[in-house]
């Protein structure tokens, strides 16, 4: 081994107490940093993928203006048409369209306003998880049969059960009346409130009859193989729209504008903190290398007597500390990958949690999940920070008068 | 005991002896605890204001219901007190404030559009201390009694329903007979909310006029109730209970809202896990710097050891030593704690993640809120684990041979 590099090492052991002190404030902090960033960039793609999975799908074609004010008539004329054609270029079954209306659900005993969109019974399972949530009953199969699904709170709320009848009241796509009595055929259950409460799905044909649509729909939704392959889709689309329409393709973005800023919100508060405990490891840092100098006083005002320039003993100090940070860095990587894996593997359950997850669609069990990038990011932050640290320690050797050094006591 | 003062001199001196270890981890100390509390005054602003917003969207404190509405909100589920027998009950018993008031899911419908919304038929000089809405900031006029004949709904709801002010809408709900209930009212007013859900969700008709149409005579769906602060209840609670019979259902504001209850609670752990974190991490520093203070005047003390000063004495001054470093640091953070939050006082403006703090029912101006109640629990977590750890150091240092001490190099 190189005699500098032996020296730093030994030089590092001298204070085995203090140095493994300082080594464990930069494990502590990385094995928060590898299990936080793995919770946070998991439980963001949950996020991102279950919200859209409700509904949005990773885009929509929709009829301008329709995506804020989700009025009857800013229609996608011949939607059924279109979402075949888009599947049958794009060769992908991820696509299907959609009628929305509000309407009056009445049963014998009760009426609650809901959501009802109209969907393409082959095609909605594979862009909606609704479809998969049915637990009573069955999914609607015929795209004309007068059938509804509702969810698992509003058919407690109208008192209704899978075989009982409904009657539909709102207004046409041309303001006027419309009604119809409907079966109810399925409930399905997400497990959040909102959704559970507010919406029902019907065949998008049976929809376009009740509601006067005249083949239109409101809006064709699509799923990308990947939600990183999404943009790329976009453009395709944006090319493959009906000349003469007035439509446009929005992202998932500009549909839940709430998610990326929810992440933001959650990833600034998130990197302020592990901000803080960065610059406390780095505290401890500056505090041990400084001891580490000023006890050396008279040692460096000795080797630097004796020919040593101060420019050599600060890549000394430097290199010690880039020694100890390096330990930190592989034992704090390591240990955070090991903590993180067992909750992997068994999963993390907040008390209490349960209610707020539900808020973001997501469940009530985590399971953060390490790679390279969440087990190393962290560490490295630190490990620069820690390096920052000893640079005041080690330009404060050029300051160092010989003589007053070495009698220093 | 009467060493103490003594004692005290020795460890302030000794403290002051290595004044840049001592400045370094005051620093760290002052850091981590300005970032606990300023943190915490964040999170707790966030959660105040959600759930001043959130009980101002109506629950108030302590709410009264039939026993069956919350399971079931339905007109059904009736109240069946009227205000004469109210007043006769609560009139006198001193609460902040209190209304009934009507409140059921209903459908808006202009010639253009329908939506669903809540609708709430209320007594407007009783309802305002518990309004979202600001009487003052309405587009046209607010409603001015309980048999007032219009209707004020939310101006983003006016937009979607193409209406505005002096035209009229017709409001759909049912009757307890499950008859269909309608009446159209003149919009006399469009009201601004901090939340566009809320904007979106709530239309205001007077409770007579709601009465009337929904055929209910004098009943109500809730009686509401509003004490002093949102989180000391229970004497608003017990009034309450206290002026009620088996007929009604008292309820405390988070049972009603979950949501928001469940916010609290994690809420308070997540402060509590904080600043435990902040002080573990901070914790290394702190065992080094006394490691390394009892390391450098080993002799020191061996020489008072054979002085005859006891081993209590010398573990006392240590830890005494170790107290004054950490009442330093907290002094210095507590008022940096203070002097950040003062600037932002009037609100830090987070509107450009505006949408994701609304998925979490939060608005988009953050008050920061300094509790006397979380600067203690800091300070006071601070100094108990302070003390734990530096036990060992100090231990270790009460238990040298004095001789062994003494001719230690």
């Amino acid at each position: 081994m190189n005699i500098v590099l032996r020296l730093a090492w030994r030089n590092l052991w001298r204070h085995s107490r203090r140095t493994w002190l300082t080594i464990g404030a930069m494990v502590f902090s990385n094995i928060l940093l590898v299990f936080m960033i793995s919770l946070q960039f998991g439980m963001y793609g949950l996020m991102i993928d279950n919200t859209l999975q409700v509904f949005s799908g990773h885009m929509q074609i929709q009829a301008p203006g329709y995506k804020d004010d989700q009025k009857m008539r800013q229609v996608v004329p011949d939607v059924q048409p279109l979402a075949a054609r888009l599947r049958e270029e794009l060769d992908s079954d991820l696509v299907a369209a959609r009628g929305w209306a509000f309407g009056l659900a009445s049963s014998e005993e009760r009426s609650y306003g809901v959501g009802i969109y109209g969907v393409e019974p082959g095609f909605e399972p594979n862009v909606s998880n609704i479809p998969g949530l049915v637990n009573e009953g069955r999914y609607l199969v015929d795209n004309s049969a007068m059938e509804i699904v509702i969810g698992e709170v509003l058919a407690r709320n109208l008192r209704v059960a899978v075989g009982d009848e409904l009657t539909v009241l709102g207004s046409g796509v041309d303001g006027s009346f419309a009604a119809a009595v409907v079966e109810v055929v399925g409930i399905f259950e997400s497990g959040v409130p909102d959704i559970d409460r507010n919406i029902a799905e019907m065949s998008l044909g049976a929809f376009q009859e009740v509601f006067y649509m005249n083949g239109a729909g409101h809006q064709v939704v699509l799923f990308a193989e990947t939600l990183a392959a999404a943009p790329l889709l976009q453009e395709q689309v944006k090319g493959m729209l009906p000349t003469g329409e007035d439509l446009i393709v929005h992202d998932w973005d500009a549909l839940q504008p709430g998610l990326k800023q929810a992440i933001k919100a959650d990833m600034s508060s998130a990197f302020f903190m592990y901000g803080i405990l960065v610059i406390l490891v780095a505290f401890s840092v500056l505090n041990t290398q400084l001891m580490s100098v000023l006890e050396r006083t008279r040692e460096f005002g000795i080797v630097m007597a004796l020919g040593l320039r101060p420019g050599r003993l600060g890549r000394l100090v430097m290199l010690e500390t880039a020694m100890m940070g390096f330990v930190g860095f592989i034992l704090g990587a390591i240990a955070g990958a090991i903590v993180t894996s067992w909750f992997t593997t068994n999963g993390l359950a907040i008390p209490g949690m349960d209610e707020m997850a539900a808020q973001f669609n997501l469940p009530s069990k985590m399971y953060p999940r390490v790679n390279l990038l969440t087990m190393f990011v962290g560490p490295a932050v630190v490990f620069v920070f820690t390096l920052l640290a000893a640079v005041y320690p080690a330009l404060r050797l050029h300051k160092l008068h010989v003589v007053a050094a070495m009698r220093a006591s | 005991m009467r060493m103490f003062p003594v004692l005290c001199r020795l460890a302030w001196r000794y403290l002051w002896r290595n004044h840049r270890r001592t400045i370094i981890m005051v620093g760290a100390i002052a850091v981590g605890v300005w970032a606990m509390i300023f943190m915490t005054a964040l999170t707790r602003g966030m959660v105040d204001q959600m759930i001043r917003d959130g009980i101002s969207v109506l629950p108030g404190h302590v709410q009264i219901h039939n026993p069956d509405y919350l399971d079931d909100p339905s007109i059904s589920n009736l109240v069946a007190l009227d205000d004469a027998e109210l007043n006769e009950r609560y009139g006198e018993a001193g609460f902040e404030a209190w209304a009934s008031r009507v409140r059921v899911p209903a459908v808006i419908t202009s010639e253009r559009e329908s939506r669903g919304v809540t609708l709430l038929g209320i007594d407007p000089a009783a309802e305002e201390p518990f309004s979202f809405v600001d009487y003052d900031d309405v587009e046209g006029r607010f409603l001015e009694a309980p048999d007032d004949k219009g209707i004020v709904i939310g101006a983003k709801l006016a937009r979607t329903l193409e209406t505005e002010v002096g035209k009229r809408v017709v409001l759909m709900s049912q009757d307890p007979d499950n008859d269909i209930a309608d009446r159209g009212f003149r919009v006399v007013g469009l009201f601004n909310a901090s939340m566009p859900a809320f904007e979106d969700g709530y239309v205001f008709i007077g409770k007579q006029a709601a009465q009337k149409m929904l055929r209910i005579g004098a009943a109500t769906t809730e009686v509401v109730f509003l004490g002093e602060d949102y989180r000391d209840i229970e004497p608003t609670y017990e009034k309450v209970v206290a002026g009620a019979d088996g007929t009604v259902q008292v309820s405390r504001w988070y049972e009603v809202d979950t949501y928001l209850g469940t916010m609290l609670e994690v809420m308070d752990g997540f402060v509590l896990i904080w600043v435990i974190v902040i002080f573990l991490a901070l914790s290394f520093g702190l065992v080094n710097t006394l490691v390394m203070a009892v390391f450098e005047r080993v002799r020191e003390i061996g020489l008072m050891m054979a002085l005859g000063m006891k081993p209590g004495a010398i573990l006392g001054q240590i830890i005494i030593e170790s107290m004054m470093l950490l009442a330093v640091g907290l002094a210095i953070g507590d008022v940096l704690a203070w002097a950040s939050v003062q600037p932002l006082k009037d609100g830090l403006d987070i509107s450009i993640v505006a949408e994701g703090m609304e998925m979490m029912g939060a608005s988009s101006v953050l008050y920061p809120k300094l509790y006397l109640y979380d600067v203690v629990l800091a300070n006071i977590v601070v100094m108990i684990l302070g003390f734990l750890a530096s036990l060992s150091p100090a231990w270790r240092a009460s238990r040298y041979e004095p001789v062994e001490a003494i001719t230690k190099v």
